[in-house]
């Protein structure tokens, strides 16, 4: 008897020290990453970094600045142009298809994640580089080569596309069928009760697939790089090149550090990329417990 | 009766799967009564019920046959157009599931869905049927929280306002009572035969003495057909068939 309750005892301190392992490792990442950051912060300010747009490593000048707005551009274009696929294609595998082709359904959206991102880039140079160049900003703009941060907020809506509709997909199952039945058994169509009721009671689960894809989306490296054109300039339109933060580590680590305090300066944009990723979460995590608040009240 | 009822039945026949759930079932719902269906679990009381509103055509593998009138209208006519037919039919179910909103959105859903767009008309609806259910003096001052911050008994009652709001002709439900406190039953028991002025009202219920309490009419069924059907008194007093005499004493549940 004492020994099975030394057992349960012993195996609960030891999940407790794993998950604090776990949970500990994001904190000595952060620091690592500040450490290494310190010879860069040394020489200029936080603001200075963060706002400059001069990108001038032999001169010793790093701005940051289009690296921050490339990342944002990228991902804020891939989630605008998933989302509504999403929710349409979860709602129409939840809602609407008929078992049979949910079945062969769902393990083909599934796939799509088990793809290699490197493949995806691929993908974007041999179909999208061209359709965007030749077919969509021909009508937009003057010239341009299709490198764009269209090209990767496009290549990226693909790669977080299974992800969103795994994650809606399951909320969308958690609505009782009882509660449907209440609102067609009114008079409403199946459309007025998805709108007006499905959709507000899974919001919040809509949210959460929202901020996982977009923080999966912010770091997403290998497949964006070979897209966007990774030109250190701030875009100014979906049409422009961009460079978002993990392509320039991914590009640079290793190559360029034989320039003073570039591998500092490296290590910085690692750091705003985690900074970025953590406030985007916090930041969410806040909105959602309002929500939630909101909708129980 | 002279008049055509508002729900007649004939010769339904549902399967779910190969599944025979309702075997040839024929009856004239009374207007303006209570009629409870009983019988044991899975005899396909609940099933019955979900047949007259359509809600069965949501359950996967399902086939049905045979004709359901509601207003002389075949409700399984591919013309027939669901939503016009369900408006008719205010459904209580076993647990209250209040929409994901305010009480007074909550009644006001039906209403607006069918193109009442009028505030003071709203107004007007919502309290009406807030009264009609009991509701309206424990929620006036509050008629914007969140309708999941009710009791359990009040939601049902919600539910049922919420259903009256679309002036259904008839009331229909499963079980309506079963997640319900007694005091809260007692309420909406009561409700229910103050309703039956105005409403034609269907229940299922697997609680004899809750059917005996509330109904004038009674359905037995068993294994998928109507073993007898007539007064409450004569059904649960004096049974003609072996079936339901068993049923009523107990022997079968």
């Amino acid at each position: 008897m004492q020994i099975r309750i030394l057992k349960d005892k012993i195996l609960s301190k030891l999940m407790l020290v794993f998950t604090l392992a776990s949970v500990s490792l994001l904190l000595i990442i952060g620091i690592g990453l500040y450490v290494h950051s310190i010879p860069i912060l040394e020489k200029s300010s936080w603001g200075t970094l963060v706002t400059s747009s001069i990108w001038k490593p032999l001169k010793g000048l790093f701005g940051f600045y289009p690296f921050i707005m490339g990342t944002l551009w990228v991902t804020g274009i891939a989630i605008v142009i998933a989302l509504p696929l999403c929710l349409l294609t979860a709602l129409f595998v939840v809602e609407y298809a008929h078992a049979g082709i949910r079945r062969v359904l769902v393990p083909f959206i599934n796939l799509l994640s088990g793809i290699p991102p490197v493949i995806f880039g691929v993908w974007g140079v041999l179909f999208i580089i061209p359709l965007i160049q030749n077919y969509i900003a021909p009508h937009f703009v003057e010239f341009s080569t299709g490198y764009s941060v269209l090209a990767g907020g496009i290549v990226l809506a693909v790669m977080i596309f299974p992800l969103i509709v795994s994650i809606i997909s399951e909320v969308l199952n958690t609505i009782p069928q009882e509660l449907k039945d209440a609102s067609l058994s009114l008079g409403a169509t199946k459309w007025e009760t998805i709108k007006k009721i499905v959709l507000r009671k899974a919001l919040p689960g809509i949210i959460a697939a929202v901020v996982l894809a977009i923080s999966r989306a912010f770091g997403e490296t290998i497949a964006v790089l070979m897209v966007c054109g990774n030109n250190a300039v701030v875009p100014h339109s979906v049409f422009d090149p961009g460079y978002p933060l993990p392509a320039l580590i991914a590009n640079n680590y290793g190559e360029m550090l034989s320039i003073p305090l570039y591998d500092s300066a490296l290590m910085f944009a690692a750091l705003l990329l985690f900074i970025i990723i953590l406030l985007f979460n916090i930041i969410s995590r806040l909105i959602l417990a309002r929500l939630e608040r909101k909708l129980t009240s | 009766m002279t008049k055509t009822p508002h729900i007649s039945v004939q010769h339904l026949n549902v399967h779910i799967g190969n599944q025979h759930i309702l075997n040839d079932i024929n009856i004239n719902i009374p207007d303006k009564k209570v009629t409870s269906i009983i019988g044991p679990s899975g005899c396909g009381k609940t099933t019955l019920l979900r047949s007259f509103n359509r809600l069965l055509d949501n359950t996967p593998g399902v086939s049905i046959t045979g004709k359901v009138l509601v207003d002389g209208e075949d409700i399984y006519d591919p013309k027939a157009e669901v939503t016009h037919i369900r408006k008719k039919m205010g459904l209580l179910s076993q647990r209250p599931y209040p929409l994901p909103m305010s009480i007074y959105d909550n009644v006001a859903y039906g209403p607006r869905i069918h193109g009442i767009r009028k505030k003071q008309e709203l107004d007007q609806l919502v309290e009406e049927q807030l009264k009609a259910t009991g509701l309206w003096n424990e929620v006036k001052d509050r008629l914007n929280a969140s309708a999941t911050r009710l009791s359990i008994g009040q939601q049902q009652r919600l539910c049922l306002a919420r259903g009256l709001a679309v002036s259904p002709e008839i009331i229909l439900g499963d079980e309506s009572t079963s997640a319900l406190d007694p005091v809260s039953t007692s309420i909406i028991e009561d409700l229910f035969i103050s309703l039956k002025e105005k409403y034609s009202i269907v229940l299922v219920t697997h609680i004899l003495r809750q059917a005996r309490r509330v109904s004038d009419y009674i359905v037995f069924v068993y294994g998928g057909k109507i073993i007898e059907f007539g007064p409450t008194e004569d059904v649960l007093l004096n049974p003609k068939e072996e079936l339901t005499r068993e049923y009523v004493k107990g022997y079968i549940s």
